[in-house]
């Protein structure tokens, strides 16, 4: 399979604590990839420097091959990775469907003077951009709540709708932080049936979860961090019997 | 459909009609309303910045200034030169949208009250530019101002004079009257496309979680800078406008208290929707105006004697209808939709 994502020897330092160091990975395309490790290990710190919004300190990452632009967030959504964040992030304000037209921003060009002579192409544009948001909200299946402001709605629909924003980006590669957050049973089961669903579709999902069920039985392959450090990476059955992975678990049995 | 259209000819008829009825209660009140107009072109600048795009803006005042000494520098005797209005307007725009993305540039990591300050001290500093750049090159004129601004003069139509048309009297101020409304309705388009627009979306974006929008694609920089610079356009016009009608600009014009007043009709209308914006500016440009003509008369009429100056009274009623909004109507008068509902008011 074609390697999708590269990154190499990440590392980032926040004064004495050493929160990444030197970690690679690789993704391949289409796969459901899973970061886990405990509390504090640096997955969202990754995360962060994956997707530009903290700078790293040494390391690169390739997107498809290129080199991503890391320290700029909108670089990274226009180089193709979208993700979603632990704490659901919307635009509260605005309703669900306005949300995942923003995310059709990075896609799309009409600059003021389009927008103020309204040309034939900024209408074009504009019903391109509206019919697009409704698909991927009826994609996610929210597509009754499209006019309801986003924070109105229930917590797990909100992490449908953060999808379906990031969704609207045309992503290479769909990064999720820790989508299963504070879901109950049922939404766990629906959260994952969408990320299959994804999948299917050719996406390829970046994943960090703490729900270890989750990961196990949903990801292709999963790293563990540990104090900042890769200390495992493979198929989720050869991790779950990793004797380090066991012990950065305090010695519980992952799984 | 046929409804629609007929309730806009009466609006459009009665806006017409206005200056006539107005000139018949003195010249003054077209005067007023025309420096109404002007708050409006402010309210709906300031509007973007602040109510859109969320970013507090203390000194937007500044691009009314700027607006207006470039209008009074390419048409007045003071550098010997006379261009016409249509030159200098669009000129005075884009000079002001430059001072804006300039005051932009350095604040993009500012948010809330540390943006505040900042731009209430950028507001200061135009401020003080224009009252000593006097020396060594008198460019300003200081303190003094500067005198005698060409009016607007369109094709044969001088807008000092007054003119007979189909046997109305049209006065200068009523001229102006018109060409502000014509100005007024490209102020209003434009304002309303942009915000149904990508651009427009983006600045709310930004208002409501920045990070987010940055993670969602938006270059917050470049938006954030459009924002100020579209903004601070719409203040260059109405200065451009206001030293026309004027004849006469000096600094004292500008300050800080203009750009809080202005704030205050954004806010007391309704941040972020152009149609509360344009009633808040209406409302604080009329009502204390006419509670000028108003207090004096109705004191002595009650109390034989003036009691109380109009000047003082005027002030602590318009306090206390401000704080009376944002005890009952935070949202202000006439909101944004997604506003009134997040400060969880009832009405449709």
């Amino acid at each position: 399979m074609t390697v999708i994502l590269e990154a190499r020897g990440i590392g980032k330092r926040f004064g004495g604590v050493q929160a990444l160091k030197d970690v690679s990975l690789t993704i391949r395309a289409q796969e459901i990839y899973g970061l886990i490790g405990p509390n504090g290990a640096g997955k969202t710190t990754f995360f962060n420097v994956l997707t530009g919004l903290y700078t790293r300190d040494s390391g690169e990452v390739l997107l498809d091959g290129a080199p991503l632009e890391l320290g700029t967030p909108h670089l990274v959504a226009q180089a193709g990775i979208a993700r979603t964040f632990q704490n659901i992030r919307l635009f509260g304000n605005m309703t669900a469907l306005e949300n995942v037209m923003v995310g059709r921003h990075v896609r799309t060009k009409t600059g003021v003077l389009g927008a103020i002579l309204r040309t034939r192409a900024q209408r074009a544009e504009e019903a391109a951009i509206r019919r697009r948001a409704e698909e991927l909200l009826h994609y996610v299946g929210i597509a009754h709540r499209a006019n309801d402001l986003a924070r109105h709605l229930a917590y797990g629909d909100q992490r449908r709708l953060e999808i379906a924003r990031a969704l609207a980006t045309d992503p290479k590669l769909l990064a999720l932080d820790e989508p299963a957050a504070g879901m109950n049973a049922t939404e766990t089961a629906a959260l994952r049936q969408l990320i299959v669903g994804l999948r299917a579709d050719g996406l390829t999902v970046l994943l960090i979860e703490h729900d270890v069920k989750l990961v196990m039985g949903l990801c292709d392959r999963v790293a563990v961090l540990d104090y900042g450090e890769k200390i495992a990476e493979d198929v989720p059955e050869v991790v779950q019997k990793d004797a380090q992975v066991i012990e950065a678990y305090l010695g519980g049995s992952v799984g | 459909m046929i409804k629609k259209w007929f309730g806009l000819a009466i609006i459009a008829l009665a806006l017409l009609a206005l200056p006539l009825v107005l000139t018949s209660m003195g010249t003054a009140w077209v005067r007023i309303t025309n420096l109404a107009i002007l708050f409006v072109f402010l309210s709906l600048g300031l509007n973007i910045v602040v109510g859109m795009a969320g970013l507090l803006d203390l000194g937007y005042i500044a691009f009314y200034a700027v607006g207006a000494y470039v209008y009074a520098l390419l048409a007045s005797p003071h550098f010997g030169l006379h261009l016409p209005f249509w030159v200098i307007l669009p000129i005075g725009a884009l000079l002001a949208g430059l001072a804006g993305a300039v005051l932009g540039a350095p604040t993009l990591r500012l948010r809330g009250d540390y943006l505040a300050i900042v731009t209430l001290g950028f507001g200061e500093i135009v401020r003080i530019l224009m009252n000593n750049l006097s020396a060594p090159f008198n460019i300003t004129n200081g303190p003094k101002g500067i005198t005698r601004i060409d009016g607007l003069r369109l094709a044969s139509a001088d807008f000092s004079t007054t003119d007979t048309l189909f046997g109305i009297a049209i006065t200068g101020p009523a001229k102006y009257y018109y060409m502000l409304l014509v100005l007024l309705l490209c102020v209003i388009v434009v304002n309303l496309r942009l915000q149904k627009s990508r651009i427009g979306r983006a600045w709310v974006a930004i208002r409501e979680d920045e990070l987010a929008a940055k993670s969602a694609g938006i270059n917050t920089r470049n938006v954030k800078l459009l924002a100020f610079a579209m903004g601070a356009s719409f203040g260059g016009v109405a200065g451009g406008m206001f030293a026309a009608m004027q004849g006469f600009v000096s600094p004292e014009s500008f300050i800080l208290q203009e750009s809080v007043m202005v704030l205050a009709m954004v806010v007391l209308g309704g941040m972020g929707n152009v149609w509360g914006v344009i009633a808040g500016a209406l409302l604080l440009s009329f009502v204390p105006e006419f509670l000028r003509y108003t207090v004096e008369p109705a004191q002595k009429a009650l109390f034989g004697r003036l009691l109380v100056e109009p000047e003082v009274l005027r002030m602590l009623i318009f306090g206390v209808a401000l704080v009376l909004t944002m005890r009952f109507r935070p949202a202000g008068l006439w909101p944004e939709a997604r506003h009134r509902r997040e400060f969880g008011e009832k009405q449709a």
